[in-house]
This record gives C-alpha cells, sequence and structure tokens, in this order.
C-alpha cells in the first residue's frame, strides 16, 4: 500500500480521535476499519502526531489479536477454538478450512479471497460450534455447512 | 393488529432469525395481513432459536425452532392467533426451563424491544434510578452493600464495598467501568444482556455514578460482540435524547454520560487493571495492586469497575429493596446466578436461579444430557481458568463457597459439558496453551510457565506413548510443581488460575494422562 493508499484514512482518524483521553487504541481501530490492517509505514505517523514513541505505538499493534499489518483476505473468517466449541468438534472445522483453502487456522487463502483466524469465544456458546464471516455469526455448524459457506463466499466478489 | 417478536440476539441470528423475521414480513405483505414485527433479546432458550412469539387473547405464545421455509406453513395454520402447528411450545413461561428460574436481572431480556425507551418504563425501567435519586449517595452505597450483591464477573467481591471505598475519596473526577469483555468460553449472560436490556445496564450505570460521585461511564466492550455494540449504541443514543444520560439525568440536575470502548482481542483485558490500562490507550498489561482501582484507576482516578451482570443488578435492589435481594441465595451467596450452559449440551441457554442448583439438575433436569446422547463425562465451570468437575462432584450446589472448598470456582457461571469423547490431557494442554498465548507478558511464572506447561504435557503424552511409565510419572511431577509456581508466583488470575482445570484433569483424569485411574478423588 503507498503513502497515498493509507495518509488519508490515518489522518482522519488523529483528527477523529487525538483530543480524546487515551487516543491510541482509538485510532488504530479506525485505521484498521478503514484500511483493513495497520501499514506499518504509519507507525511513525501515528506515534508523531499522539508524542508517543514508536515503540510504544508498535507494542500497542503487536499487543492485541485484532490488529494486523497485513492486508486481510477480501472476506474474513473467525473460527472459535474455545472450550464450548471444542466439545461439539470446532477442531473439524479446522479441517475444513485446511482441505478448502490450504491454509492452517491462521492465514489467508492463495487466491486472497478467505482470511481465517481463531477466535477464543463469539459468545455463542450453546449454539456451538460457531464461526463468523465477515461480521455474521453462525452457530451449530457442521463440517459440511461450512464447506458450502466457505464455497459460497469464495465464489462471491467482495 | 397482531404483534410478532422475533430476536435480534446474535445467538438466534446465527441459527437464521434474521431470515425467519423477514420471512414473516414478506408472507404478512403477500397476504394481506398487517403484523407489528418486534425484536427482542432472546429468552436464552438456545435450542429452540430461532424463537417466534406472538401476542394472543391468552398471553404469549411460542414457536420454535422456526425456519424461514416454514413460515408459510406457520401462516397458514393461524399462528397469528396462538394455533397448534409442528413447532409450537406454548407460552414459553409455561416451560419447565424457564418456570423455574427467578428472573431479576434478566426480566425484560427476550421480552421487550431492547432499544426501547417506552417498553423499557412500561416494564419497570428507571424505578430504581427515580429512587436513587431521592437518596443520598451513601444510602445508595449502603443499599447495595446490605443486598449481598457480590461481583457477577467471576471474583465475587461485594459491589458495595467497592463503592463504598470510592465514594469516601476526594477527587472530583471519578469514573464507573462497565466490564463488558466477556472472555470466557461458555459464558455469554453479559451478551444477551447487552443485546436484550441494556437500559438496565445504563440504569445501572447511572445509579453507580450517582452513588460514588462520578459523572463518567465507560463500557469496555470486546471486538467479538459487534450485535452487542449496535443495540448498546442505539440504547445509549435513546436514553439521551429521553434525557437520561447527559448534563441533567431525568431532570435532576446531576450529570452522567456513558461512552462505549471497543476491546481489541485480548483474553487478558477482563482483568480489571489490564482493561484500565488498554481503555487508556496501552498494552493491556496487568498493574500491580495496590492502589486499588477504586482509589486509583482510570486515568489515575479512583473508578468503580463491575462486570455488566452487577451493575445490571443494582436497578432491581434500588426498586425493591436490599432484603428482596438478599432473600435469594444460600450462605454468603445472595440473589442469583446467571448459569449459562453451554458445550456438548442438548438444551443449553441461560438459567438465572438463586444459588444453589446443583452441577447434575442444571445437566438433567434444565440441559437434558449431552447433545451427542453420550455420557457426559465432565464439565468445565467459570470459564478456560475453571475446574473440569468429574462425575463424582456434579452433586455440588453452585455456590461460590461450596466450588472454593473443593479447589474449583463459580465465575461468571459459564458451564461447559463435554461427554466420554473428550482427552482430557489435550484439554489440560489446551489450558496451557490459552494461557500462553493469552498471556499480558508482565509476570514470568505465567507468561514462561504456561510454554513450559505446554511441553511437559507433550512430554507425557510422548512418554505415554512409548510405555514409559516412569517418565509419565516424572512430567506429572513436574507439571504439578510448575502449576504451584504458577498459582503461587502470578500476579492475576490468568496465570493463577490456568492451573486450575490442569489439576483438576491430573486429579479426577489421570488415565488420560497415562497415570494409574484414580481409585478416590484427591480434590478438597
Amino acid at each position: 500500500m503507498s503513502n497515498h493508499d493509507w495518509r488519508p484514512a490515518v489522518d482522519r482518524a488523529l483528527e477523529l480521535h487525538r483530543h480524546q483521553p487515551g487516543p491510541l487504541l482509538l485510532v488504530l481501530q479506525a485505521v484498521q476499519e478503514a484500511t483493513g490492517f495497520i501499514p506499518p509505514e504509519a507507525v511513525p505517523v501515528i506515534a508523531n502526531d499522539l508524542n508517543l514513541s514508536r515503540a510504544e505505538v508498535h507494542g500497542v499493534v503487536s499487543f492485541y489479536h485484532d490488529f494486523r499489518t497485513t492486508p486481510p483476505g477480501r472476506h474474513r473468517v473467525a473460527i472459535c477454538r474455545a472450550e464450548a466449541c471444542q466439545a461439539v468438534g470446532a477442531d473439524r472445522l479446522v479441517g475444513v478450512v485446511k482441505d478448502r483453502l490450504g491454509v492452517e487456522s491462521h492465514g489467508t487463502s492463495g487466491d486472497g479471497a478467505v482470511t481465517v483466524d481463531p477466535v477464543y469465544c463469539l459468545g455463542n456458546c450453546a449454539l456451538s460450534p460457531a464461526v463468523m464471516i465477515d461480521g455474521h455469526l453462525h452457530g451449530r455448524v457442521s463440517p459440511e455447512r461450512f464447506g458450502l459457506m466457505l464455497d459460497a463466499i469464495r465464489g462471491n466478489a467482495p | 393488529m397482531t404483534r410478532v417478536f422475533v430476536p435480534i440476539d446474535a445467538g438466534a441470528l446465527s441459527v437464521g432469525a434474521e431470515l425467519v423475521a423477514r420471512a414473516i414480513a414478506t408472507e404478512a405483505a403477500r397476504r394481506g395481513v398487517t403484523v407489528e414485527l418486534i425484536r427482542t433479546g432472546s429468552r436464552g432458550l438456545y435450542w429452540l432459536e430461532p424463537l417466534v412469539e406472538v401476542a394472543t387473547s391468552t398471553g404469549r405464545i411460542g414457536y420454535g425452532p422456526v425456519a424461514a421455509d416454514a413460515v408459510p406453513s406457520l401462516f397458514d395454520a393461524g399462528f397469528l392467533t396462538g394455533a397448534p402447528h409442528a413447532t409450537r411450545i406454548g407460552q414459553p413461561e409455561g416451560l419447565d426451563y424457564l418456570a423455574r428460574q427467578e428472573r431479576l436481572t434478566f426480566s425484560r431480556v427476550g421480552l421487550i424491544d431492547p432499544r426501547s425507551i417506552a417498553d423499557y418504563r412500561a416494564t419497570g425501567g428507571f424505578r430504581g434510578l427515580e429512587r436513587a435519586l431521592e437518596m443520598d449517595p451513601g444510602a445508595i452505597v449502603e443499599t447495595v452493600v446490605e443486598s449481598g450483591l457480590r461481583g457477577r464477573g467471576g471474583a465475587a467481591f461485594p459491589t458495595g464495598i467497592k463503592w463504598r471505598t470510592v465514594l469516601g475519596t476526594t477527587s472530583d473526577r471519578k469514573f464507573v467501568v462497565c466490564n463488558a469483555d466477556e472472555g470466557d468460553s461458555g459464558t455469554f449472560a453479559d451478551r444477551m444482556l447487552m443485546e436484550g436490556d441494556p437500559l438496565v445496564l445504563i440504569e445501572g450505570m447511572t445509579i453507580a455514578g450517582l452513588a460514588v460521585g462520578a459523572r463518567h461511564g465507560v463500557i469496555y466492550l470486546r471486538s467479538e460482540y459487534p450485535h452487542a455494540a449496535r443495540t448498546l449504541r442505539a440504547a445509549i443514543a435513546a436514553a439521551r435524547e429521553a434525557g437520561y444520560l447527559g448534563a441533567s439525568v431525568a431532570g435532576s440536575g446531576r450529570a452522567f454520560d456513558v461512552e462505549i470502548r471497543m476491546g481489541a482481542g485480548a483474553y487478558i483485558c477482563g482483568e480489571e487493571t489490564a482493561m484500565l490500562e488498554s481503555i487508556e490507550g496501552r498494552r493491556g498489561q496487568v498493574r500491580f495492586k495496590p492502589p486499588l482501582p477504586a482509589v486509583a484507576g482510570l486515568f489515575g482516578q479512583p473508578t468503580v469497575v463491575n462486570n455488566v451482570l452487577s451493575l445490571a443488578t443494582v436497578p432491581i435492589i434500588l426498586e425493591r429493596g436490599a432484603a428482596f435481594h438478599r432473600d435469594y441465595g444460600m450462605g454468603r451467596s445472595r440473589g442469583t446466578l446467571a448459569i449459562q450452559l453451554a458445550g456438548n449440551i442438548r438444551r443449553g441457554g441461560l438459567i438465572e436461579k438463586a444459588f444453589g442448583l446443583t452441577v447434575r439438575e442444571v445437566l438433567e433436569e434444565f440441559g437434558g444430557g449431552s447433545l451427542s446422547g453420550r455420557p457426559i463425562r465432565t464439565v468445565q465451570i467459570g470459564g478456560p481458568l475453571g475446574a473440569y468437575l468429574p462425575e463424582s462432584q456434579f452433586d455440588l450446589p453452585l455456590d461460590y463457597e461450596a466450588f472454593a472448598a473443593v479447589g474449583a470456582m463459580v465465575g461468571h457461571g459459564g458451564i461447559v459439558a463435554f461427554d466420554e469423547s473428550v482427552d482430557m490431557a489435550a484439554m489440560a494442554r489446551w489450558a496451557m496453551e490459552f494461557c500462553a498465548i493469552e498471556s499480558c507478558g508482565k509476570c514470568t511464572p505465567c507468561r514462561i510457565g504456561s510454554v513450559r506447561g505446554v511441553e511437559v504435557i507433550d512430554r507425557m503424552v510422548a512418554a505415554r506413548a512409548r510405555g514409559d511409565d516412569d517418565g509419565v510419572e516424572a512430567q506429572a511431577r513436574l507439571l504439578r510443581d510448575l502449576c504451584e509456581t504458577m498459582v503461587s508466583g502470578s500476579l492475576c488470575a490468568l496465570g493463577g488460575m490456568a492451573p486450575y482445570p490442569v489439576r483438576s484433569a491430573l486429579d479426577h483424569f489421570p488415565e488420560d494422562f497415562g497415570l494409574p485411574a484414580a481409585t478416590t478423588s484427591r480434590a478438597g
């Protein structure tokens, strides 16, 4: 991503949040919302604006699982790997991802269509196993249905 | 015009409630019938979701689970008048699952439009706040102390005592922080409440603000809950519009407002001091205590930090009085517990009931046994840091002290059932792995101990595979020693309690590790 692409999003995020108390997380969340990830080149810009060290900004980016430093695929799939979903076979969903997309539980498919992340609880534990696809929650997801869902989003344009 | 209720709860949506709602609207239009479609929270009867309810002359009649393509058949059958249909369950309140509950905190969840001030007021909303506005701050605090309300997030610290400390500080800038970082697997009560009755949380936070002299409220909400975020934002906007939040709460001249701060996918931020760090825009690393957050919390100011359910229980305490709440429960566990039944279970859902139900009653009478139909071998209670209980402990009552006595914890009330296919060595390894993934890194026992824990369990499994009994025993001793170090030496509950599931797995299911089977339970 060139400077031209991410700069407006960073400026907007700073504009919106720099006057709030404890703004860094808010700024990073706004940047990721707009661009899909935190471009490493944006770290010194954000640090400078908020009067923080680059290390402080990088430290926050790397601490939280949500923040990415590379562009995600066009679709986002989160598979719950926590206990309640394990109890009803969530591990089989990871197998489906491996078969269909050729990635482990963390990564982006070769065609750039789908990024898969593990997540530790989506709060849908009475309807496990649960996955979230592009912000939509799905419960009681069988491996068969999950495979069809992945096929469907790969076939669709973003 | 007939009123039809369809949940917008994330769990209900996850099994198709949105499609059902659309199908009802489409089918009604096609038939020229007018229905008023009201979106509610979930009743917490998740095996029946999507659960559609219709207001009839004999009360609300439920149909569930309803698939979108079954909607025309519901109209054909005459569901708008409560007529029979294959999915008809009658009045939901008539189901044993609900009839046996005591819903205080969740009294409105599933019944009303969560974003409607009018619905909220019509069901007794803001009465607690109105009472609080007539009271001195000290009297509000003492009412909460007398009610026996204890923190519902897991640590079970008396809520009123925390408030008393904050009230006693002199700062002119104080905060009320709601911990909505519900990260424990098997728990979803906070989510259900925020999606089903967010105004009761806002009312509870406002009362807390009046009690301790705080004008700012912050809800720290986990990013995995986008549906709750939407509903909360709508409810906050509605409360501001109606004058319940802002410069003059309900015309009292006293200010209080609430903002939402989203988490970013870090389990540790459910620990209160890590959460404060995160709200301040830093890495979610645990702080040393003292000072307590009640003295120096958010931005160094006196701060009340309470769980969603603790705050949401405050309005009914103010409305009905301390004794009303205290009269529920057993021993020192007063009021109700929001039990969340999850995992491999036929009827998972929310069970709000006075403390004291046994685990077996919950699993069998409410849950109806495992989803797979195989015997339930163990349950994990209290999230990923909670102990695994064997069948021999299923008669324990759900009570903070009774659980503590056997090295377990009630925590946030999540119960995750596993059938006999579970491999307890794998679950113990997972507990350590999860701790390694989520450790904030501040203290060594947690940061390094969890990694070593995974390795030791891997070596146990390898020793077992080659039939090396001495090797298994040696690694088991090392694992117990490591657990001891983590429990005694960690800064917070993550490293301090991750050994609980590990030890309980070793104690009750040694055969899964290649150790001799337990003859008697070693817990206690």
